[in-house]
């Protein structure tokens, strides 16, 4: 860019009905563009808050783009490759994968899917800290997605909290589950917690996310530790109920 | 719809006569005087493939060895033979040959079928068109027999085993017409036309005195129509339908610019790319196509020819991408003392409407920047930088074994129809790309683990769900394959896996079962 952009009005609004609400809660993603989530490889609570937060931010839209899902060869090593049958079943359809090399081909892939206005949205899957991933190339995908409309989620996979220009920025693992109602010794539908630690319009706070019962359920937020106790999440009229 | 005429034309002797029109001699004189044969290589050594007039006079036949033919006549000439140049001449053959009919199709090696349904009546009837063609074949000096039927397996018999020039018309009977002809006849394979005459079933007529169902039974594991004389006899007598596949001339766009000065640098070259791609986005637009596939050629002055091919996600003319692409395949090229002759062609192309172009600078980058890329444009940009197996799109396939599940295919390609998952069936977000072997610490009496170590990290398991149990598909693997349970477990941490346990205590297929982690859940 030889010139920086100004805010655009868009943002500038947001951002002030952001302010009113400065406490983030389920159905605000779409406020955002570029999240960053960071995880342990160990487990796939990442791509699954990842594909939590892409349903919850297009849930009342009957989208039929595909959307792009990335990653590295680390990322496929630790973590596997997407699983088509436990994907959600809205969305398991319309992937397409990109199983790239190297972080650099990786973070190529990933902007030209946030300039590709036939998408919906991208997931991105990168292992550790490695150097082409900086804060410039962090901020190419900000300024691609916020251009062309495009969210980005990208899952930072066993990776320290390096310096990154995305709007939202999760620390997350997995919770232990509510018992299902059928059978109590079985795993339950999905759950994690999640740390805001940095976002640009929120406050940071820390949750349990919970998706509710059924492929592609609505998310669920519990409050861990609340800054503003009397805006109660559960209390809140405009949450989502499943 | 006038009655299915066929003309089948059988060019005798396809390869010798290809050789003599090369040698510009006549049959009978100049070096086709003494005995000469075509030779083909084979494993156990040169092989006869066909044989000239003054060689079968001498006593030697095609498919004989070499040396056994040198014994018979010392003096035998031999030139090797071509049988791709003959495919590719039959081919240019079937496109002349549609003078005479609606359309024609090959029938490899040396003959050719032509749909004359309707057409005689242009020439003044069958026996001109017979006579008219016979006449055209002469002149281009090619030895042919040729047959007119209502179908392609009466035609092709009677050209091969019936009367010069026959005709068996729509009217006629066409079972007492060929009851004569032998059993080759049939367009069988050699083993079966041996298996008929052992039977001693010689004529066509023989067939027809034997019970259908006694022949049916006898033939009855033969599926192909050239392994089974009952279909070949069908499709001789028109009960079987024979589509036969045209040939239809393509012509592949092509675009070149001769340079005056051959080239040596990047730029100029990136400007002849340029304006080919202009051209050839004309060139398309005019036939309402998009290319697939593109092959650049760049002729270098020194005599070397630099190829570089790429294929596209979805069809596309547009110039801008094309040069975009090639741009990224062109850093590796070594010019040399220049390049002077560059060259675009389109091998696969695909039909493309027109559309509307970008209201500002058609195809440019700005346009892109300003309202995003198409999804088979990001494809290809993608796949031309990263390969182009690293974009794919996951499909169902048709297995029990989880990993055999799911296969992966070119992302624009429409999914093949399959079975949806059972929705019962809880599934792993992400699979592990092999199972990873984990250590059970500790296991419940039930026989699930209590306590595993997987990747140097203790997980307790605090809730399971399961086994479902997955059998091995005797019908693709050894009958030693070890059954599947599947757990669906979570561990005091909360984290979801899917584990398995290969085999059963005491199931006679190896030692003690193995347990493994195949899956992560979300």
């Amino acid at each position: 860019m030889s010139q920086p952009s100004p805010l655009s009005p868009a943002i500038i609004a947001r951002s002030r009905a952001a302010e009113q609400v400065a406490q983030w809660r389920p159905g605000l993603a779409e406020s955002c563009r570029h999240s960053e989530i960071f995880a342990s490889a160990a487990e796939a609570s990442g791509a699954g808050l990842a594909l939590a937060l892409a349903l919850d931010a297009s849930l009342d839209t009957s989208d039929e783009r595909a959307w792009l899902w990335v990653q590295d060869k680390a990322a496929r090593r630790l973590g596997g490759r997407p699983y088509r049958p436990g994907l959600p079943r809205g969305l398991r359809h319309r992937l397409i994968h990109v199983a790239a090399d190297s972080a650099q081909d990786a973070l190529f892939a990933l902007e030209e899917g946030l300039r590709c206005r036939d998408l919906a949205f991208v997931i991105g899957e990168i292992a550790g800290n490695p150097r082409a991933l900086g804060f410039t190339a962090s901020r190419r995908l900000s300024l691609a997605a916020e251009r062309h409309g495009v969210p980005l989620w990208l899952v930072r996979l066993d990776a320290a909290r390096d310096l990154g220009s995305a709007r939202l920025r999760w620390e997350t693992r997995s919770a232990p589950s509510l018992p299902p109602r059928w059978n109590a010794a079985a795993a339950g539908a999905p759950a994690w917690q999640a740390e805001l630690f940095r976002a640009h319009t929120y406050q940071p706070g820390r949750w349990v996310l919970r998706q509710a019962a059924g492929q592609g359920g609505a998310l669920l937020a519990e409050g861990l530790r609340q800054a503003q106790p009397e805006r109660d999440l559960d209390l809140n009229p405009a949450i989502r109920s499943a | 719809m006038p009655p299915r005429r066929i003309l089948a034309i059988w060019l005798v002797r396809l390869a010798l006569d290809r050789w003599r029109l090369a040698e510009g001699c006549d049959e009978g004189a100049g070096d086709d005087a003494a005995p000469l044969a075509l030779i083909a290589d084979t494993a156990h050594g040169p092989r006869l493939a066909s044989v000239n007039r003054a060689g079968t006079a001498a006593g030697v036949r095609a498919g004989t060895m070499l040396a056994d033919a040198r014994a018979l006549c010392p003096g035998l000439v031999v030139r090797p033979s071509d049988p791709v140049g003959d495919l590719a001449f039959l081919e240019r053959l079937a496109l002349w040959a549609q003078r005479w009919g609606r359309s024609s199709a090959l029938d490899p090696p040396d003959g050719l079928v032509v749909d004359t349904s309707g057409v005689a009546h242009l020439f003044g009837g069958e026996a001109a068109l017979l006579a008219d063609a016979a006449r055209t074949f002469a002149q281009r000096r090619l030895a042919v027999r040729m047959a007119i039927a209502p179908t392609a397996g009466a035609a092709w018999a009677l050209a091969h085993h019936g009367p010069a020039n026959a005709i068996l018309g729509a009217d006629e009977d066409a079972a007492t017409r060929l009851a004569q002809l032998p059993v080759a006849a049939l367009r069988l394979d050699d083993d079966v036309v041996l298996l008929l005459r052992r039977l001693g079933l010689k004529r066509l007529g023989d067939l027809a005195g034997i019970d259908r169902p006694a022949l049916a039974r006898r033939f009855r594991n033969r599926r192909s129509a050239a392994a089974n004389p009952l279909i070949r006899l069908d499709q001789l007598l028109g009960i079987v339908p024979e589509p036969l596949l045209p040939v239809v001339a393509a012509e592949i766009p092509l675009v070149q610019r001769r340079l005056m000065e051959p080239i040596r640098h990047r730029e100029l070259l990136d400007r002849v790319l340029a304006d080919l791609a202009a051209d050839l986005a004309r060139v398309l637009e005019g036939r309402a196509l998009g290319a697939r596939q593109l092959e650049l050629g760049a002729w270098k002055v020194d005599g070397e020819v630099i190829v570089r091919r790429l294929e596209l996600a979805a069809a596309s003319r547009d110039p801008a991408h094309i040069v975009r692409l090639f741009a990224a395949r062109l850093d590796d090229i070594d010019a040399g003392f220049g390049i002077e002759l560059v060259r675009l062609r389109v091998p696969w192309a695909e039909p493309l409407a027109l559309d509307q172009a970008d209201l500002e600078e058609p195809g440019s980058e700005r346009g892109a920047e300003q309202h995003g890329t198409s999804l088979a444009t990001c494809i290809d940009r993608i796949a031309v930088r990263l390969g182009e197996g690293a974009v794919r799109r996951p499909v169902l396939h048709a297995s029990h074994i989880p990993e055999r599940a799911q296969r992966w295919q070119s992302p624009l390609l429409p999914a093949p129809p399959a079975q949806d998952q059972l929705a019962f069936h809880a599934r792993p977000l992400k699979l592990l790309d092999r199972a990873e072997p984990i250590a059970v610490l500790y296991a419940t009496p039930d026989g699930l683990p209590r306590r595993f170590r997987w990747r140097g990290a203790v997980h307790e398991i605090a809730r399971a769900e399961g086994p479902e149990r997955i059998a091995p598909e005797w019908w693709r693997e050894r009958g030693t394959a070890r059954l599947r349970d599947y757990y669906r477990i979570e561990d005091d941490a909360g984290a979801r896996y899917w584990i398995y346990r290969l085999g059963l205590a005491g199931d006679g297929r190896g030692g003690a079962p193995e347990w493994f982690l195949q899956g992560l859940c979300a």
